[in-house]
């Protein structure tokens, strides 16, 4: 098991493939991934790394959160988020993960928090019919109707569909395939819609009802040294990254940003 | 520029280099090259007809073209840069007023024609002329 990704999602868009065919994406940005702490067997009695995403102001930042935050030498993050994953998929603290960490082609499930609808009647929130336009009914068109039966039981059941607050909610979309990744700017692009508002967070991770992709970098795919003075990549970059090490990474990343942290 | 308008923007830089669209508005005469794909085989075929509308910004631009084949009138949309559509000839331009030209669709023979446009934007002045001559 990989740990998954945190993202935003910055919107929709399409894409043409080699046929001619339009493909309607989810342009996805990976801003910043990091390794933030690594929960262990021994001390937290399971496996799992946790990942930042985002640039908070320290500011802004609780005097707890920005311990935490200096004890792993990464500047502030806006997004925290834990992934399980397995013993030889752990990864070091302050490694940078990107958006090759999948692979063009690669089923995903993505997790987001839906947009909030606030209080929603039956019609919307739970597909109801509504009554009937005429034939006598009266103000309420768009009511629920009745909620169960008299005397016997004399109650109205628990999990009865009812009006109440809608969206807001966490929502999983499962199995969306991955159209193309761009290394350079970071940018994961998934086939189709995913849960949530423009500029919300969404965690990606691999299919779970999807046999695991070949080809995907293990532990995890980390961010290449931004390339700009070479020689402009194209738009949809369509290779599996190679693997880099983390302890390369790890090294020299977070020696600026130390002191930020640490403020 | 956000991040989206940037992406869609790289994508469109793309895509002129692989194509160039004539400048056509509506009330044009446009002739339509489009790949057909046949088993395995793809061939080209033309679809000419007026320009009546053209929708959208940049890479999500898409434009309508209406003809009348064998006494039925035929409206296709393509989108204007999908490479389906291989390429665009501007046969013949049209003076219109209005930049959609959906009431056609209620006409037949001598009243839905355009009358040609021969001034205006993306046409060439007599001057224009004698000084490229030149």
């Amino acid at each position: 098991m990989r740990t998954g990704l945190i993202a935003r999602k910055e919107g929709m868009s399409r894409i043409f493939d080699e046929d001619g065919r339009h493909v309607p994406v989810t342009v996805l940005k990976v801003d910043e991934c990091q390794v933030i702490a690594v929960r262990s067997e021994e001390k937290d009695g399971y496996v799992a790394v946790q990942l930042g995403a985002g640039k908070a102001k320290v500011k802004r930042t609780s005097k707890q959160n920005r311990g935490h935050f200096a004890k792993a030498k990464v500047e502030p993050k806006k997004k925290l988020a834990e992934f399980r994953v397995s013993n030889e998929n752990i990864l070091t603290v302050g490694a940078e993960l990107g958006a090759n960490h999948f692979i063009p082609g690669q089923f995903v499930d993505v997790t987001g928090t839906s947009i909030g609808k606030g209080f929603a009647g039956g019609m919307k929130r739970h597909n109801f019919g509504g009554l009937r336009a005429s034939h006598g009914v009266s103000v309420s068109h768009r009511s629920h109707g009745s909620t169960g039966n008299c005397q016997d039981p004399g109650r109205v059941f628990k999990g009865k569909k009812m009006a109440g607050h809608m969206g807001d909610e966490r929502v999983t979309t499962q199995n969306l395939q991955i159209v193309a990744i761009d290394t350079e700017e970071n940018l994961i692009l998934v086939k189709g819609a995913v849960p949530g508002a423009k500029q919300g967070w969404v965690l990606i991770s691999d299919a779970v009802k999807k046999p695991a992709p070949e080809g995907v970098p293990l532990p995890a795919g980390f961010r290449e040294a931004p390339k700009s003075a070479q020689e402009e990549a194209p738009v949809v970059e369509a290779e599996a990254a190679a693997v880099e090490t983390p302890a390369a990474e790890n090294n020299d990343a977070p020696a600026s940003e130390e002191k930020k942290a640490e403020e | 520029m956000n991040i989206l308008q940037k992406f869609e923007a790289k994508q469109l830089d793309q895509l002129k280099d692989q194509k160039t669209i004539p400048d056509f508005s509506p009330g044009d005469t446009v002739k339509v090259n489009v790949k057909i794909r046949e088993g395995n085989n793809e061939r080209i075929q033309a679809y000419e007809g007026v320009c009546i509308a053209r929708e959208g910004h940049g890479i999500n631009e898409s434009f309508t073209v209406r003809k009348i084949s064998y006494g039925e009138g035929v409206e296709r949309v393509f989108p204007l840069w999908s490479s389906r559509v291989d390429s665009i000839e501007l046969i013949r331009r049209g003076s219109v007023r209005r930049a959609k030209l959906y009431y056609l669709r209620d006409r037949r023979g001598k009243s839905a024609r355009i009358v040609e446009r021969t001034t205006g934007h993306g046409i060439e002045t007599r001057e224009e002329k004698k000084a490229k001559k030149k």
